[in-house]
């Protein structure tokens, strides 16, 4: 018979699950505050998906200056180790287990052994997985070339491995186009980036890459089938109409790689396992403002919150999360008097928090449905309105409320983004 | 010759259009703001970038490190740096933001520790 694994018991007043930027600058400032933490990864490395980001484009409000995701990721582990914070890589958390407010448990395995960790709250940052092609509707052979944008960055630019030589990119959102550009400094040929909306996902200053590199970009266009034996040969193209339906207009392309760039989605399996309510249309936990989910103590930043394309905001939710589990373990819980629900209105697809207690001031963090141009985002039930000159579904908008704006309010919230 | 951008110096991602003769520039229209102005002229004069890759390193956690050029180098220029680039291999250890090479007086640094 195998023996049991030991399993060790240890105590903290918080655990981080997740030692990307929402988790690092959770963990600091947890530690800031006097809370005894211990930070989680289940990598051999802090920082996330930063280190695998090397491009410039982080931190510009965080640190003041442009830096590139590794060196972002290192100014963090550089405080995290100044302060003496504990944290373990290697260590894959697999449980989370809700006894009572104050009584949790997160159970890891490590190369050491399996460990059983009491805290009084979690603070969760596992970041979020890729789309896979099956996912966007992709069929055809089982065939070696097909990556995740990820999976490709993770090759390229982590272990030096350059995953193929002629390549089609599905999505034109950042990180595909991102993904783009690396493939084409590298010496690969970039042969289309296929984009299923009408117009490109990612940043101006990204959509650029293909004008340098002479990418052609098929917008209005989807990936449906990959042939080939053994190795990805050719791609079939469809062209779709104004509703995204498939148009018969088709062609092939051939390469021996696709890079699926399709989204993100918040990783929130062991969330959902212990009851945590998810919200749709974000993918990630339904939140108060505090960050915390509908367990109470247990609180999630960065983009297992939902998807984020900047950094900065990243690393304030992993800090507001860490203010608000002292603020939680100092009172037994987090209370309100009210709890203002925040909706959506016209064009605006997701947007978190999701309840607002007026007794601080907020970010909301939001999304459009559609790109517009000329509008005014508007509360109605507090009279608050902002021009906007574009709004972008790949722009996330962060909006500041006061406190006292907040309190104007009643029960609930609308935010709606129309015409000026 | 029309030259037409989206400009990428502030999130309003103005339309601008330079007109261009002989490398002279004739008129710059579209723009909001005189930096938008001055990014679009020097975009079609002397486009620039600043180029990030991975080097190969022996005895790191991790087999390569990330490197940025210091300054943004000439867009005709890149295909031969990154041939620099790829014949570079470093020894560990290696910090953040150590100077691990120079090509034609553009500093290699390093973003990525080993
Ligand atoms: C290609 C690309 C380009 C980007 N470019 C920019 C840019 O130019 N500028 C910018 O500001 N932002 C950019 N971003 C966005 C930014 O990088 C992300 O928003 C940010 O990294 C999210 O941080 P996070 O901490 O939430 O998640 P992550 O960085 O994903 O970290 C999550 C961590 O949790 C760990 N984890 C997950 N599950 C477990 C478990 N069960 N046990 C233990 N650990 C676990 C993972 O190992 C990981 O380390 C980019 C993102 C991508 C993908
Ligand atoms: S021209 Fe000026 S206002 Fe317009 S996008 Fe460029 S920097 Fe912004």
């Amino acid at each position: 018979m195998e023996p049991m694994p030991q399993i060790s018991m240890l105590s903290y007043d918080v655990v981080v699950i997740g030692g990307g930027p929402a988790g690092m600058a959770a963990a600091v400032k947890a530690k800031e505050l006097g809370l005894n933490v211990l930070l989680l990864d289940e990598n051999d490395y802090l920082g996330g998906i930063l280190p695998q980001c090397i491009h410039p484009g982080f931190g510009l409000h965080y640190f003041k200056e442009e830096l590139t995701g590794p060196e972002f990721a290192s100014r963090l582990a550089k405080r995290l180790v100044e302060l003496g914070v504990e944290y373990r890589t290697a260590a894959r958390v697999l449980e989370i287990k809700n006894y009572s407010d104050l009584e949790k448990v997160v159970i890891f395995t490590s190369p050491a052994g399996v460990y059983q960790v009491w805290t009084k709250a979690i603070i969760y940052a596992a970041g979020a997985r890729e789309r896979h092609a099956f996912e966007i509707g992709i069929v055809g052979d089982r065939v070696a070339g097909i990556y995740t944008a990820g999976e490709a960055q993770t090759l390229m630019d982590i272990y030096g491995i350059l995953p193929g030589k002629e390549v089609v990119i599905v999505g034109s959102g950042d990180v595909g186009l991102i993904m783009a550009r690396r493939f084409a400094l590298e010496g690969a040929k970039v042969k289309a980036v296929i984009e299923l909306m009408p117009y490109p996902g990612g940043l101006a200053r990204n959509v650029m890459i293909l004008r340098d590199f002479n990418i052609p970009l098929y917008l209005s266009h989807k990936v449906v089938e990959v042939r080939g034996r053994g190795r990805v040969q050719r791609v079939k193209v469809v062209r779709v109409d104004e509703n995204l339906n498939e148009t018969g207009e088709e062609f092939w392309i051939e390469a021996d790689t696709l890079v699926i760039s399709a989204g993100l989605i918040p990783s929130v399996k062991k969330l959902k396992k212990i009851g945590v309510e998810i919200d749709p249309a974000t993918g990630g936990p339904v939140v108060n403002d505090r960050l915390e989910t509908s367990v109470p103590g247990i609180f999630v930043a960065g983009n297992s919150l939902l998807i984020n394309d900047l950094v900065d905001y990243v690393a304030e939710q992993g800090e507001l999360a860490a203010e608000s589990a002292k603020e939680f373990i100092e009172k037994g819980g987090i209370e309100s008097r009210k709890w203002v629900k925040v909706r959506k209105g016209q064009n605006v697809r997701l947007i978190a928090p999701h309840y607002l207690s007026g007794d601080r001031d907020v970010y909301l963090y939001l999304r459009v449905a559609r790109p517009m141009e000329n509008v005014e985002l508007r509360i109605p039930e507090i009279g608050k309105k902002l021009r906007l000159p574009v709004v972008k579904p790949a722009e996330m908008i962060r909006l500041k409320l006061r406190a006292e704006e907040i309190q104007k309010a009643s029960e609930k919230l609308t935010v709606e983004v129309v015409r000026a | 010759m029309i030259y037409r951008f989206t400009c990428i110096v502030c999130p309003l991602g103005c339309s601008i259009e330079v007109e261009m003769e002989n490398g002279e520039v004739l008129g710059v229209t579209g723009h909001t703001c005189p930096r938008g102005m001055e990014w679009a002229i020097e975009e079609v004069t002397n486009p620039r970038r600043v180029v990030m890759s991975v080097v190969p390193v022996e005895g790191g956690a991790l087999p390569t490190v990330s490197v940025k050029t210091a300054e943004p180098v000439p867009k005709e220029k890149i295909p031969e740096l990154m041939k620099f680039l790829a014949k570079l291999k470093l020894k560990a250890p290696v910090n953040v933001g150590q100077v691990v090479a120079e090509w034609e007086g553009i500093k290699i640094v390093a973003t990525r520790g080993a």
